[in-house]
C-alpha cells in the first residue's frame, strides 16, 4: 500500500506493507541511516526520532500509524555547518564513544530541551532512558546542562 | 595475559615496511610477528595496548592520511595513533587525516594485521613475499617492539628521517644539516625548504632505518595532552558509517535464526511456507543456523519468523544453570585441577594458622550486548568475495569470509566500518562466514546479514561462570599466612580455537594463562599461595568479554581480602596498606585513592550508608576504586559515587583515559547489578534488554578519575576500569549492612533481608 510520509520537511510517499516499523522506513526505504536498530521493542532508545515533536522510539512504530505526521531524524538537527547546540554540547563535552547510541540520545535530549530548557538531573533521569553500552551517561548528562544554558 | 610483568616480556618482532603507497605517495608501517603465542585477545585493543596497527602514507599533493585498517569502537583509538605518529612526523594533529583503508588480501597481509589476535604465527617470508609483490620495502631483520605505542612513533619518525634524507640527497647537503617540523624539511644555512608532499615520491627510494631514534618522553609536545578525538564530528550527525549502515546498490537484507539448543543444530526447515512470501527471495542455511534472504529487512525478519523450523536438541536438554553450578560444585572438591601456582607449602601453613576463613565465590555467565547488533554485508563475485563490517580482528573476519564463501583468503577484501561496541565481542568468525555464506548462494548480489538482538544475546561468545573457592589462613595479628584458590570455569582460549579455527587454534585450556590473570599475580605479599584450576568442558561458547580473566578474578580475590581484614578486624585500607610494601606502584595508587576518597579509617558509616574499596592490576596498569553505596529502608541499593585512580603510566590522550574509565565501570556496574545469562532446559534464557538489564542514566555514579602522571611504560586503559567495581560495590554493602556478597548479580540479593 502506499503511505505519504514528511520526513525532515520531504514529503515522501511509498509503496510498502503498512506493519513496516519507521525504523525500517527510515534506514531501508529513505536511506536515513542516522537512526539505528538496537533491539526492535521499544527498551533501548537508539532508534529515537521525533514525531509531531514528541520523542518516539521508530522501531515500534509501524508506518501506517504515522502517516501525515512530522518526522524528524538526528540528519536534520544541524543546518549545514552549523549544528545544533545539543550536538555542539556533545562535542564539547566530548560524549560519545562507539557513538551507535548517539543519534538516539541527541534525539531525546533535543526533545527533553524542546518540552523543558532548563532540566534538573532528577528531569533528565526520567526522561533520558536510552541505553549506551560505552556508558558515557556522565558525559550526557553534563552535556544537557551545557546546551541547556546555551 | 597472566600478569603485568609477563605482558611486558612478551615482545613482538616488528619489521618496518616502506615504499611506494598504493595510489602514489610514501607509505610506511610495520608488520608484526609474534613471537610466542599468548592471549592478547580483547585486552589489545586499549589505546596503549598491541593492536596499534597502521600505516601512514604521504601523497605527492602533501596530504598526510593514517590508515587505520581496524575500526575505531570508542576507545579513541584512531586519535591516539595520530597523535604518535604525528608527535615523530613533526606535523600538527590537524594535518593527518585518518582513512579506513579497504583492506584487500595483499595489503593485509603485507602489514600483517593479526597482531592482536590469539597464537597467530605469521612467518617472515609471508611478509617478505607480499611486500615484494607490491612495490614496499622491508627493513633488513626485525626489531623487538613492546607495543603499538612504540611502533606508531617509530612508523613517524622513520617516515620524517626517509623525507629528511630525500631532501637532503636533492640538495646535496648531510641530513644533518636538514630540520623536519610542520610538515616541511628546511635546509636552514641556504634557506631551503620543501614540503613532505613534494618529497614523498623521492622517500619512497629511500630505505626505512631500522631503528629511528625516538624523543625522550620530556620532549614530547603532543603525547599527554587532552585532544578532542577525530571521530567524534561524524558521531553527532548521524553521519558516522557503521556496519549496519552500508548501503550497496541491489543489496538485499538476510534475518537469521540460529540453533534454540546449545549444541545444537537445525533439523529440518520448510522454506516453502516462505518463499512466495512479499520480497522473499531466498532460503539459505548457514553455519549454525538458517537464514530468509529478501528486498528488505523488515520482510526478511517477518519470513523467517513464519518460518518452520525443527531443531535438534543436542542432547542438552537437561543443561540449566543450576545443573551447571552443580557440576562446578562437585569440580571444587573432586575436579581434575591444573597447578598454576603453588608458592611454598599453604596446606600445611594453613593447618598452622590461628584462623582459617574459607568463602566460596560465583560468577554468571554474562553477555557482551554490544549496541549494534551483529551483522555483516557481503558480495560475492566469482572466486572473489568482498565484506563490510566493524571488526576488532580483520584477520578473523577474513579467514571466517574465506571459509563461507569457500575462497582463498587473499581472495577477500575487506571494507572496515564504524562498530557499535566491540567489548571482545566483535572478533569472533561467525558473522562473516555467515554473511559470505548467503552472498555466495546469491552470487552477483550484496546481501546484509542483521542479527535481531534475540540473536546476538543468545548466541554471544559469552564470559564463563565461574566459581572459585578460598581458603586463607591468620596468624594472631590478622597477618595472612597462605592463600589458596581453586577456580572453576571453562576456558576462552580453548572455546574461541575450537569454535574459530580448530586445526590452527585448538587447545585443551590447560595452558590458557588469561582465565587465572589477576588470581595469580596478586600484589600482596603472600607467604604460601596457591592458585589451581579445574577446566570444564560445556556445550556453552565462552569468549573474551572485556577484562577478560581479571573481570571475575578481581571479584573474587578483592573481595576475600576484605574477608580478611574484617575477620582481623582492621580497616580494608591498612590491610590492603601492610600486605604491599612489594608493589609501589599499586601502593601509590591505593594511597592516593584514599586520599581523593576521603578515606576515613575510624568513620562508621551512616545508617544506609557504606563505602568499599578494590585495587587491581591489569593489563600493564594499576587501578583502584572506592564505591559510595546507600540503601533506602525498602532495601533499594543505589551506587553514588565511584572514585578512581590509575596508573597507566605514560599517557597519550588524558582525556579518552577518563571516558574509557567511565566506560569501563559502567560496563562492570551493569554486570554486577543485573548482568547475567541462565540456562534452562538447553536453552538460554534471557533474550534482550527487558530481561538482560544494564545501567542507564538514572544509576550512574558521579565518576571521579584521578590519572598518576609518571614515565612508566603505557599499560592498557580500555578494560581497566571494569575489574574492580564489582568488588569494591561489594565490599560496600558489606560495609553498609555487614553482609557479604559471594554472588552476582546483585539484582537477584535481597537486601532487606541481608
Ligand atoms: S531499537 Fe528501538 S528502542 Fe531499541
Ligand atoms: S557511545 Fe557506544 S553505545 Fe553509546
Amino acid at each position: 500500500m502506499a503511505y505519504t510520509l514528511k520526513v525532515n520537511g520531504d514529503t515522501k510517499t511509498l509503496n510498502i506493507e503498512g506493519d513496516t516499523p519507521l525504523l525500517w522506513v527510515l534506514r531501508d526505504h529513505l536511506g536515513l541511516t542516522g537512526t539505528k536498530f538496537g533491539c526492535g521493542v521499544a527498551s533501548c532508545g537508539a532508534c529515537t526520532v521525533q514525531v509531531d515533536g514528541v520523542a518516539m522510539r521508530s522501531c515500534v512504530l509501524p508506518v501506517e500509524a504515522v502517516t501525515g505526521a512530522e518526522i524528524r531524524t538526528i540528519e536534520d538537527l544541524a543546518h549545514g555547518e552549523i549544528l545544533h547546540k545539543v550536538q555542539q554540547a556533545w562535542i564539547d563535552n566530548q560524549v560519545p564513544q562507539c557513538g551507535y547510541c548517539q543519534s538516539g540520545m541527541i534525539m531525546a535530549a533535543v526533545a527533553l530541551l524542546e518540552e523543558n530548557p532548563q532540566p534538573t538531573d532528577e528531569d533528565i533521569d526520567g526522561a533520558i532512558t536510552n541505553i549506551c553500552r560505552c556508558g558515557t551517561y556522565q558525559r550526557i548528562r553534563k552535556a544537557i546542562h551545557q546546551a541547556a544554558k546555551a | 595475559m597472566s600478569s603485568h610483568s609477563k605482558a611486558l616480556k612478551i615482545t613482538k618482532r616488528a619489521l618496518l615496511v616502506g615504499g611506494l603507497a598504493v595510489g602514489g605517495g610514501l607509505v610506511v608501517g610495520y608488520a608484526y610477528l609474534r613471537d610466542k603465542p599468548g592471549t592478547a585477545g580483547f585486552e589489545a585493543v586499549g589505546i596503549s595496548g598491541t593492536a596499534l596497527n597502521a600505516w601512514v602514507k604521504i601523497t605527492p599533493d602533501g596530504r598526510i592520511i593514517l590508515a587505520v585498517p581496524r575500526a575505531e569502537m570508542g576507545q579513541g583509538v584512531y586519535t591516539a595513533i595520530a597523535m604518535l605518529i604525528a608527535e615523530e612526523l613533526e606535523v600538527n594533529l590537524g594535518q593527518i587525516e585518518v582513512e579506513h583503508p579497504d583492506v584487500d588480501g595483499k595489503y593485509a597481509n603485507a602489514f600483517i594485521l593479526t597482531e592482536p589476535m590469539p597464537h597467530f604465527r605469521p612467518l617472515i617470508w609471508l611478509v617478505e613475499r607480499v611486500a615484494a609483490a607490491l612495490p614496499l620495502i622491508v627493513t633488513g631483520g626485525s626489531t623487538t617492539i613492546r607495543d603499538g605505542w612504540e611502533a606508531m612513533r617509530r612508523v613517524g619518525a622513520s617516515a620524517r628521517i626517509m623525507l629528511v634524507q630525500a631532501a637532503a640527497m636533492r640538495w646535496d647537503v648531510a641530513p644533518e644539516d636538514c630540520g623536519a617540523a610542520q610538515g616541511s624539511v628546511t635546509h636552514a644555512k641556504s634557506g631551503r625548504s620543501l614540503s613532505y608532499g613534494e618529497l614523498a615520491e623521492a622517500a619512497t627510494r629511500i630505505k626505512p632505518p631500522s631503528d629511528p631514534q625516538l624523543k625522550p618522553p620530556s620532549a614530547f609536545r603532543l603525547v599527554g595532552t587532552p585532544a578532542p578525538r577525530v571521530d567524534i564530528p561524524a558521531k553527532v550527525t548521524g553521519r558516522a558509517q557503521f556496519g549496519i549502515d552500508v548501503v550497496l546498490p541491489g543489496m538485499l537484507y538476510a534475518a537469521i535464526r540460529q540453533c534454540l539448543f546449545r549444541g545444537g543444530h537445525i533439523l529440518s526447515y520448510d522454506a516453502d511456507v516462505v518463499l512466495g512470501l512479499p520480497g522473499v527471495e531466498a532460503v539459505v542455511p548457514v553455519h549454525g543456523g538458517v537464514a530468509v534472504v529478501a528486498k528488505t529487512y523488515w520482510q526478511a525478519k517477518k519470513a523467517l519468523e513464519a518460518l518452520p523450523i525443527e531443531f535438534d536438541d543436542g542432547g542438552n536438554r537437561e543443561l540449566s544453570s543450576k545443573s551447571i553450578s552443580e557440576l562446578y560444585r562437585q569440580a571444587l572438591d573432586e575436579g581434575d585441577a591444573v597447578s598454576v601456582r603453588a608458592d611454598g607449602n599453604a596446606e600445611r601453613a594453613l593447618e598452622k594458622s590461628a584462623t582459617v576463613l574459607e568463602a566460596v565465590y560465583e560468577l554468571p555467565f554474562l553477555a557482551h550486548a554490544c549496541m549494534e547488533p551483529m551483522n555483516c554485508t557481503a558480495l560475492v563475485k566469482g572466486d572473489a568475495v568482498e565484506i563490510w563490517l566493524g571488526t576488532q580482528a580483520p584477520t578473523m573476519a577474513n579467514w571466517g569470509a574465506a571459509e563461507g564463501a569457500g575462497v582463498e583468503t587473499d581472495k577477500v577484501t575487506m571494507h572496515v566500518t564504524f562498530m557499535g561496541g566491540g567489548f571482545g565481542r566483535r572478533q569472533e568468525m561467525d558473522i562473516s562466514r555467515q554473511a559470505a555464506q548467503i552472498a555466495r548462494a546469491l552470487e552477483g548480489r550484496p546481501v546484509k546479514l542483521i542479527w535481531s538482538r534475540e540473536e546476538d544475546i543468545q548466541h554471544d561468545s559469552y564470559r564463563p561462570a565461574v566459581m572459585a573457592k578460598f581458603k586463607a589462613g591468620l596468624d594472631e595479628t590478622g597477618a595472612v599466612t597462605a592463600w589458596t584458590n581453586r577456580l572453576v570455569l571453562q576456558s576462552v582460549e580453548a572455546d574461541y580455537g575450537k569454535r574459530n579455527l580448530p586445526e590452527i587454534l585448538g587447545s585443551d585450556g590447560d595452558a590458557d594463562i588469561a582465565m587465572t590473570q589477576g588470581a595469580d599475580d596478586m600484589p600482596y605479599a603472600l607467604p604460601h599461595y596457591t592458585v589451581d584450576k579445574v577446566i570444564m568442558k560445556l556445550p556453552m561458547d565462552v569468549g573474551y568479554w572485556r577484562s577478560v580473566g581479571h573481570s571475575h578474578n578481581a571479584f573474587f580475590t578483592e573481595c576475600f581480602i576484605d574477608e580478611l581484614a574484617a575477620a582481623s578486624g582492621q580497616d580494608p585500607f591498612a590491610y590492603r596498606r601492610a600486605l604491599l610494601s612489594q608493589a609501589p606502584r599499586q601502593l601509590h595508587v591505593l594511597d592516593l585513592l584514599a586520599e581523593k576518597a576521603g578515606w576515613d579509617a575510624r568513620a562508621k558509616p551512616a545508617a544506609g550508608r557504606g563505602r568499599g574499596m578494590a585495587l587491581h592490576a591489569c593489563f600493564g596498569s594499576f587501578v583502584g576504586q572506592v564505591v559510595d553505596i546507600s540503601l533506602s529502608v525498602q532495601g533499594e541499593l543505589s551506587v553514588d559515587r565511584v572514585v578512581c585512580v590509575i596508573d597507566c603510566g605514560m599517557t597519550v590522550n588524558p582525556d579518552t583515559i577518563e571516558a574509557q574509565i567511565e566506560s569501563g565501570i559502567v560496563y562492570g556496574l551493569s554486570a554486577a547489578l543485573y548482568g547475567e545469562i541462565t540456562l534452562q532446559a538447553g536453552q538460554v534464557v534471557q533474550s534482550n534488554f527487558p530481561d538482560y538489564e544494564v545501567v542507564k542514566l538514572a544509576a550512574m555514579p558521579v565518576v571521579e578519575t584521578h590519572i598518576i602522571p609518571n614515565t612508566n611504560y603505557p599499560g592498557g586503559v580500555g578494560e581497566t576500569g571494569t575489574p574492580p567495581i564489582a568488588p569494591a560495590l561489594a565490599n560496600a554493602i558489606f560495609n553498609a549492612t555487614g553482609k557479604r556478597i559471594r554472588k552476582l548479580p546483585l539484582q537477584n540479593a535481597d537486601f532487606l533481608s541481608l
